[in-house]
């Protein structure tokens, strides 16, 4: 009997009815509920040692050199935006994502899903910047799969990529490794890929046309594992936003962190456009942004070295790694008080004034 | 960014709260009016800089909070027809009804559209001539003129199924029934300056003189509210009780006469329920009959509506500021912003939310 009970315990259910019936837009926002999804009803069920790291792609044990895997879906609207499309997005998105396990990316596999209708020429379009976009970063796409399903069944288009990558030597990349002391870099100002969208859709304009900062971010992190041995994290803050990877990396290490507002890098059109949406920064999506968790003694050169890269121009230290308030990624305010710099809870949903 | 880093100074701001300091010598309670203002507050740490006798209290100016849980519901019931499309500003969509809130009539199936701007929603409505298209004007007398010019478009545009689903409030009659309960401890106000842009501030005149209050209309940005709180207490120590204007760069005594003009066209002031607070006469807009065509609650029949509140939340006590969010029971325990029991933890305006993603990390457990 008991042995009927427990089973039917561990058929349940783990996130509870009561709470969501149905998937919410939200439970894919990469804030609080993607993160309970995943964990709750994901990592519980396939739990294993690689997995259990919930970092952006997960390294096989063992071998030389050891391997990194991961995998991402784009379903972005509009598919063609300022800055780039839904194919280098594809492409850079899965090259990110090995990168930020201190691997070369070296080969991807693609799985389109195409909605009836969609005007070849579009199509021919995402195939040539997906092409471009692997040579930029090195990379091959070496196997795919291709399914086309009913008008109005799609989104035009929807891309999954995969990739496998070699992880670099010496490269200890992983989200519990973060210490007090680290400094935490960002290469460039935040929250442009969010921004660049959201005016598309929202039609607004500025005096130059802000566009998305995609980018393949592989050549960067090698530079940055060059110059430095004790680099910790990295982390693309892609959904959810420069607040969300913090507090994934406090919760992982169980460290706190604690951001200096003064010193984030953030485009006075971003800023802008930012107050008339009702967005914070810290929220909106990066698609070419990294966060490094350099120790403290090492900072300098791999900061030194990110700013003689094209993508690393405008690096800066923007906080780092603290004892106290374990688990908390906290801000200290242009004003002089601190607050707390929560994960995005639901999806940011404008204000109304 | 030119006409806001200049408001978020750090060293000026440190200066603002010196001179506060400095002029305070007693116990002082004062009320910011404004969601927006709450928002900065406790943003920028600025209950950290004043001085410890003065203690600001939150207001119900946060329209999500104070929208109705009856016409919640209605929403709902409307947003979940199958002629409907529902549109609706982002944040009114995770506020709790009875039983469920729009988001989830969205996942269900239901058409809920975010808009920026009402007008957008008339354009959905000449898209679409087959649907019906609602949008939920809710809000204090900033949003008023926009949900108000929508109404005033589609029927001079003869565009028949555009509707709005009105539940407007207006400030002025909220601090009267604040001052007028036993229960006040609030001895000055920092009045919602967007509100003043629409309507001027020589409502607030009379106030001032009945209930020996100082009302200050103030901005939104630190310093704004720094410089509010340091005006509002300097009337207090020196015994005066006047209506002064802090946010004059965007405030005039009469206000945006064309736009209370049109709100004069198509609203008349009603009474309304404020969600947490009761019935407060004259404290709201509803359509004219003229409008009647295009007013959501005439147009649609959902039958008998059934509110059903969260026994747990204080939200009432919150938004009257008897009571600070952290004082609450359910506060980061069953009431979170994904799990919200009551408004004041939906919107980032709303007491509690404001709360929960800035305050200080000493009491609660990263979850």
């Amino acid at each position: 009997m008991n042995q009927i009970a427990d089973l039917s315990a561990g058929l349940a259910c783990p996130i509870p009815l009561s709470e969501y019936k149905n998937v919410l837009l939200a439970h894919g926002g990469g804030g609080k509920l993607t993160q309970t999804l995943i964990q709750k009803m994901f990592a519980s069920r396939f739990d294993n040692q690689m997995l259990d790291i919930l970092h952006d792609g997960a390294v096989f044990p063992g071998g030389s050199p050891r391997y990194a895997f991961s995998t991402d879906s784009y379903v972005i609207k509009p598919i063609f935006f300022p800055g780039g499309d839904i194919g280098e997005l594809a492409v850079n998105g899965t090259v990110n994502d090995l990168a930020m396990c201190g691997a070369k990316p070296l080969y991807l596999s693609s799985a389109f899903i195409i909605e009836e209708g969609l005007p070849m020429d579009d199509l021919w379009k995402i195939v040539l910047s997906m092409k471009a976009a692997a040579d930029r970063s090195g990379v091959s796409l070496v196997t795919g799969d291709t399914k086309v399903v009913d008008r109005g069944k799609g989104d035009g288009i929807f891309i999954n990529t995969s990739g496998i990558g070699a992880v670099l030597p010496h490269a200890e990349i992983d989200p519990r490794n973060a210490r007090r002391g680290d400094r935490i870099i960002v290469n460039g100002p935040i929250a442009v890929h969010g921004i660049a969208i959201m005016s598309v859709r929202e039609g607004l304009e500025f005096d130059t046309e802000i566009r998305s900062d995609t980018a393949p971010l592989n050549g960067l992190v090698e530079r940055i594992l060059k110059a430095g041995k004790d680099v910790h994290v990295l982390r693309d803050p892609t959904r959810g936003g420069v607040a969300s990877a913090v507090n994934e990396i406090a919760q992982s290490s169980g460290k706190g962190i604690l951001l200096d507002e003064e010193a984030l890098p953030i485009g006075e059109q971003v800023r802008g456009a930012c107050e008339i949406l009702g967005f914070d920064p810290l929220y909106v999506a990066n698609e070419g942004k990294l966060l490094a968790f350099v120790a403290a003694g090492s900072a300098g050169r791999v900061l030194q070295e990110m700013r003689s890269h094209p993508l690393g121009k405008e690096s800066v230290i923007i906080g780092e790694v603290v004892d106290d308030h374990p688990g908390i990624a906290v801000m200290k305010s242009r004003v002089g008080g601190t607050r707390v710099v929560d994960m995005l809870s639901g999806e940011q949903l404008p204000r109304i004034c | 960014m030119k006409y806001i880093d200049e408001y978020r100074d750090g060293d000026a701001a440190g200066k603002s709260a010196e001179m506060i300091r400095r002029i305070t010598t007693r116990e002082w309670t004062l009320m910011e009016i404004c969601g927006g203002q709450t928002h900065t507050i406790v943003k920028y740490g600025i209950e950290s800089l004043l001085p410890p006798g003065l203690t600001l209290v939150h207001g119900p100016g946060c329209p999500v909070c104070v929208t109705p849980l009856e016409i919640i519901d209605r929403a709902i019931a409307i947003a979940t027809r199958t002629d409907v499309i529902f549109t609706s500003f982002g944040d009114m969509l995770r506020v709790p009804g009875s039983s469920k809130d729009l988001l989830t009539v969205k996942a269900e199936g239901g058409k809920v559209r975010i808009v920026y701007s009402p007008l957008d929603a008339v354009r959905i409505a000449r898209e679409n001539p087959d649907m019906k298209v609602v949008f939920f004007g809710v809000g204090f007398e900033t949003t008023a003129p926009a949900n108000a010019m929508s109404v005033f478009q589609a029927k001079k545009q003869g565009i028949k199924n555009f509707s709005l689903l009105c539940s407007h409030v207006l400030v002025p009659p909220a601090i009267e029934a604040l001052l007028s309960s036993p229960a006040n401890r609030v001895q000055g106000f920092l009045a919602a300056g967007h509100v003043c842009t629409v309507m001027g501030y020589e409502e607030y005149f009379p106030i001032a003189e009945r209930y020996h209050v100082p009302l200050v209309v103030t901005g939104f940005e630190p310093l704004d509210v720094l410089q509010g709180i340091y005006m509002t207490v300097r009337q207090l120590e020196e015994g005066r009780c006047q209506v002064e204007n802090q946010y004059s760069r965007s405030v005039r005594r009469e206000g945006n006469r064309p736009a209370q003009d049109l709100l004069k066209q198509v609203f008349r002031v009603s009474d309304r329920t404020w969600r947490g607070i009761g019935e407060i006469p004259n404290s709201g807009y509803a359509l004219r009959e003229e409008y009647a065509d295009h007013d959501a609650e005439k147009i649609f029949d959902v039958g008998e509506i059934r509110t059903r509140e969260s026994p747990l939340c204080i939200a009432g006590t919150i938004l009257q500021g008897l009571k600070k969010p952290n004082e609450c029971t359910a506060f980061g325990r069953e009431c979170t912003p994904e799990h919200p029991l009551g408004a004041p933890m939906v919107s980032s305006e709303g007491a509690c939310a404001a709360y929960y993603h800035f305050g200080g990390y000493t009491g609660r457990t990263p979850s």
